[in-house]
This record gives structure tokens, C-alpha cells and sequence, in this order.
């Protein structure tokens, strides 16, 4: 594995390399199935090879039982794609979540992704027993020091050398009390976060105003700041996250403009009012990866297109983003 | 206070159904407080089984007594020679008073009449919120007072998880975010430092996680002082 850390780099993976060599970079989200069919990830990871820098294979997203991050990584790691694994605290304790991570590098797992872990409430097992021994903070300290000084987090030394992990973290700008957001993302920093991934983005003065005192604290020039976006499906959808999804802002703007996109268009002409849906919720998002990209610290994209990765390339290629740049190896040493 | 809530007359009824003869034993103390076990809600279900189980075609003998505190031997001993008149006890006491009766009487099967919920207390007449989940290691020191172990749903240590929007946590809008509250108790007693700190792993060991606990007071013990009485040594 010393091969990975060579030039100084911590993990060597593909989105570290273009993050330090200062490229915008961009990260999609691919959702595992809720069963066991190795083509489903195939077929998603096809729409997203070449097209981002790294995908986040999400952990029991929302609660619902897919299948494991690791495992779906894994196969994107046989495809020559890279994943960012994400782990929650939700389910596993400590020992649970170090012993998959020394599995995931073992399987050539570079990016790992830190989180606390939607309620166990929103999704298919509300009546399970949740964990939480560790918070995401604890979480990115404890992959830190497992990286950096070879150790479990009991203090115990980890037989070989410690996993070259990218580790990263999310933020959410958007959720209360605002004043403390950037004061938690400094803690994230601190603890060892050398990427960062932020909620959906639909108010843009809202997190203009939150990357000022993140830039005003220094902390861009510490993390890479990735800005959250995706392609809104519906007038619905842009409603429901406007209205129902807790920490999550969606200025009006947007839901006007996904109500308009469809005017004229006879509520019984299904497939025209889902194309024109699609097509404006596209051009939303690329319009605001363009806005994105102009404020100060903003060092790449994260694009959450939910059950629509197809949607990916084309945001990406509209938005400019397209070809990637590559820098060392194209692909990560496993 | 321990807080708690009646069960539904159907499992009652359940838990009950093979006596002929029962004894309910309601609890002087935190269930008093809290409306669900005291005498008064001992009588109510008292009355309400008497009649019920008449009208289910097979009344039941059924009797109440409430002590002073379920969870403490001197005030349940007296029970014993009034229970061989009957063949189960329903307690109204929390866990532990249930717990406590059948310790103490072990020919006695004994039911819960209640579900234990929390250790809270009434926020307003007639609402009973969580406060403590008696982790072992208290820091509320750290948290400006406010115990993020039983208020936060993630029990998270280090601030407010991307869920929380005007002071709701998002499991329900009927929950506080506790480290909403936090952060402004913090702010208003000028402490906002301390939850900049990063907060390590907590040691679940102290808690419910280590197993059963047992707390130990040498210097109570009736045994350690007749030894120290004695001169024997400690
Ligand atoms: S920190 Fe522990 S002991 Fe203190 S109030 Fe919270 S649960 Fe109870
Ligand atoms: S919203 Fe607040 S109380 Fe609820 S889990 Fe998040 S931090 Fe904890």
C-alpha cells in the first residue's frame, strides 16, 4: 500500500490527486439497490464512468436497507471507477465500523465519507435499535488516526500500518441554528476532514452567506468544499423538499419556475409534463453549478441525482465540466 | 422523577387472565406523581377490571393496595401477610417496583400494569418530557445543562446533526433539537467555547452498556460498620 502515499499524498486516490493538483472537482452519488443485482450497479456506474472524479455509494440511505457501501464500492473499484464509500454512525459501533473500514481498503477503497446517519424513523425498519456510539465528528477523528498514526481507536496499534483513506464529511448550511454551522464544520476540519460534501444547495444567498464566514475563518484553504446539487424531477419534489425535508432549503424561486416549466401542458399528458420537468430541472441545476463555481472556496460539485443518474453526464457536460482532467495514474493502484 | 403510563386494558386483561384473584399494588411516589400508578389509578382500574371481567362472563376478585414506594423492602413487607388471598399481583409501579415485589415474593407471579417510559418531569400540567438516561458519566457541564444523551435522538456530542430546522429535531416536530437548545443556553451564558471543543468517544462502559450496574457505599454498608464496630478489619 506505501505506493499510494508517494508524492505526500494520504491515500492516493484520484479525487485527492485532483483536489491537490487544484482542479474543480466533480463527485456523483450512486444509490445501491434494495437487492443484490451486481448489474444494477453496473448498469449506473456505465452512465457515470469518465463522466465525475469519484462516486459516493451511500450507506442505508435514508434509513432504508440497500446494499452495503462497501461492497457496491468494491465493484466500482473492478469497473475503474472510484468510489467514496459512505459510513454512518447509525448502524455499526466502533469495532463495526473499523473493522469494514480495514475491509475496504483491503479491497482498494480510497475515499471514505463520515456521517451521523439519517433516523432510523425515516426509513423501512423504524422499529430497529440505532447505535450512534460514535458521532460523525468522532468518526472522521477516529479514520484520521487510524491513517495518520497506525492506530484503532482504543489506542492499539493497527498490524501493517494504518489505511490510506481521503477522508471526507458533509455539511448541511442550511440546517439550524445557522451561526453554529460554520463553527461545525471548523470541528469536522480539526478533526481530520480533507473534503467536504454539503447538502443540496437551492438557496444560493443563503449559502453565499454561509461560505463567507467559512472562508473568513480560513477553513477553504483547509478542506476542499464540495457544493451539493441535483436535477428537481417536479413541481412536487421541489415542494416536498422545500416543505417536509427537515434542514433543507428550497427557495421559492425554484418551485415557481418547476410550475411554470410545465404551463399549458394537459395534466393528462403525462410523458410531456415529465420531459419538460426533467429538461428545467436540468437547466436549473447546471445555471447553478455556474453560480457555484463563482464563489470563493467552492473547490467542486456534488451531484445527487436520486434514482436519475442518467441525468449526470448531461449536467456535467452542459455545465463545462467535460472531459475530466486526470492527473498521475489514471487509475487507482488496488 | 420516573415517568410512566398505564397499559391498554386489553394487555391488562391479558396479563391478568388466568387469576381468579388478584391484587393490584399501586406506588405512592414518582407514578403518584405522574398520574398512572398512585392510589387514585389504582382504584379506577380496580373497578374497571371488576367490571370488565363481570362482563366478559367470569368476574374476578380484584383488590388494591397502594404502598408508599414499590422499590423499597420496608415499605413492601408489610404486603405479605394479606397475600395469600391472592393469586397474582398487578403492579402499578414503575420496572423497578415490579421488580422489587417479585424479589420479595417469589411464589407470587407478578405482572407490570404499566409501561416505565423515561426519567423526566412534567414540562407543563400534563406533559412529561425525557431528561436523563442515566449514562454514568454525566456532561452536562460540557452541554450547558442540557443532556444531549436522552434530548438529542442521535445522541451526538459535538452539535446539531444537518436535520435540525427551527428548533425541531428531525425526527418529529414535536421534539426539541437539543443541541438547538443547547446552543442558545451556551450563547446566552457567554460558553459558546466549550462547544467548539471537539468531544471524544464517550465511554459507554459507565452506562447500560457495561452491563447491569451496581452502586456500592462501603461506608453505608450495615455489615462494614458492625465490622468497624467490632474492630474487624476493613
Ligand atoms: S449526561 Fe448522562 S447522567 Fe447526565 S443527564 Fe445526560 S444521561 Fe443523565
Ligand atoms: S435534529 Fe437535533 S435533536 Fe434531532 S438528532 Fe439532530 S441534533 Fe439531535
Amino acid at each position: 500500500m506505501m505506493e499510494d502515499r508517494s508524492n505526500g499524498y494520504k491515500s492516493g486516490s484520484n479525487l485527492e490527486r485532483l483536489i491537490r493538483a487544484g482542479h474543480f472537482v466533480v463527485t456523483a452519488e450512486l444509490g445501491p439497490p434494495k437487492g443484490w443485482q451486481r448489474e444494477v450497479i453496473e448498469r449506473k456506474a456505465k452512465l457515470l464512468r469518465g463522466v465525475v472524479d469519484a462516486v459516493n455509494i451511500t450507506d442505508n440511505q435514508t434509513a432504508i436497507v440497500r446494499m452495503s457501501s462497501i461492497a457496491a464500492g468494491r465493484i466500482l473499484v473492478e469497473l475503474g471507477l472510484e468510489p467514496i464509500i459512505q459510513m454512518t454512525c447509525r448502524d455499526r459501533n466502533r469495532l463495526g465500523i473499523q473493522s469494514d473500514l480495514l475491509g475496504a481498503a483491503a479491497l482498494g477503497i480510497r475515499n471514505v465519507l463520515c456521517l451521523t446517519g439519517d433516523h432510523q424513523s425515516f426509513g423501512n425498519h423504524p422499529t430497529a435499535k440505532n447505535v450512534h456510539d460514535l458521532d460523525s465528528i468522532q468518526l472522521v477523528q477516529m479514520v484520521a488516526r487510524m491513517r495518520d498514526e497506525g492506530i484503532f481507536q482504543c489506542g492499539e496499534a493497527i498490524k501493517g500500518g494504518g489505511p490510506p483513506f481521503f477522508i471526507g464529511a458533509a455539511a448541511n448550511p442550511f440546517g439550524d441554528p445557522f451561526e453554529f454551522r460554520p463553527y461545525r464544520l471548523a470541528k469536522k476540519v480539526a478533526a481530520g476532514a480533507d473534503f467536504i460534501q454539503t447538502q443540496l444547495v437551492f438557496d444560493i444567498p443563503r449559502f453565499k452567506e454561509y461560505m463567507k464566514r467559512v472562508v473568513d475563518m480560513g477553513l477553504h484553504e483547509k478542506v476542499a468544499i464540495l457544493a451539493g446539487v441535483g436535477p428537481l424531477k417536479s413541481t412536487g419534489m421541489a415542494r416536498y423538499m422545500r416543505d417536509r425535508v427537515p434542514g433543507m432549503r428550497v427557495a421559492d424561486e425554484y418551485v415557481e419556475r418547476m410550475k411554470a416549466a410545465v404551463a399549458g401542458i394537459p395534466k393528462e399528458d403525462k410523458a410531456a409534463r415529465r420531459e419538460a420537468w426533467r429538461a428545467e430541472g436540468i437547466r436549473i441545476c447546471v445555471e447553478q453549478i455556474h453560480q457555484l463555481r463563482e464563489i470563493e472556496g467552492v473547490a467542486g460539485i456534488h451531484i445527487m441525482a436520486i434514482e436519475w443518474e442518467e441525468a449526470v453526464p448531461v449536467i456535467v457536460k452542459e455545465a463545462g465540466l467535460y472531459p475530466r482532467p486526470t492527473v498521475g495514474e489514471a487509475v487507482l493502484k488496488t | 422523577m420516573i415517568v410512566a403510563e398505564q397499559k391498554p386494558l386489553e394487555e391488562i386483561k391479558e396479563l391478568i387472565a388466568d387469576a381468579e384473584r388478584v391484587l393490584i399494588v399501586g406506588c405512592g411516589t414518582c407514578v403518584t406523581v405522574c398520574f398512572a400508578g398512585g392510589a387514585k389509578e389504582a382504584a379506577i382500574l380496580g373497578s374497571t377490571l371488576r367490571m370488565a371481567t363481570r362482563l366478559d362472563g367470569h368476574g374476578k376478585a380484584i383488590d388494591e393496595v397502594t404502598v408508599q414506594r414499590q422499590c423499597e423492602w420496608e415499605y413492601i413487607d408489610p404486603l405479605e401477610a394479606r397475600l395469600d388471598d391472592y393469586d397474582l399481583i398487578l403492579s402499578l409501579g414503575c420496572g423497578i417496583g415490579v421488580q422489587t415485589l417479585a424479589e420479595r415474593f417469589p411464589d407470587k407471579p407478578v405482572v407490570p400494569g404499566l409501561n416505565t417510559v423515561f426519567m423526566g418531569l412534567p414540562v407543563e400540567q400534563g406533559v412529561w418530557e425525557e431528561r436523563c438516561q442515566a449514562c454514568g458519566d454525566c456532561i452536562l457541564g460540557l452541554t450547558a445543562g442540557i443532556c444531549p444523551i436522552a434530548r438529542c435522538s442521535k445522541q451526538l456530542l459535538n452539535g446539531p446533526c444537518g436535520g435540525s430546522q427551527d428548533g425541531r429535531c428531525e425526527v418529529d416536530e414535536s421534539i426539541p433539537c437539543a443541541w438547538q437548545l443547547i446552543y442558545e443556553r451556551a450563547k446566552a451564558l457567554g460558553r459558546l467555547d466549550k462547544l467548539l471543543e471537539i468531544q471524544p468517544p464517550k465511554d459507554w462502559s459507565k452506562s447500560r452498556d457495561g452491563g447491569p450496574r451496581r452502586v456500592v457505599r462501603e461506608d453505608l454498608r450495615l455489615t462494614h460498620r458492625v465490622a468497624e464496630v467490632a474492630g474487624g478489619e476493613r
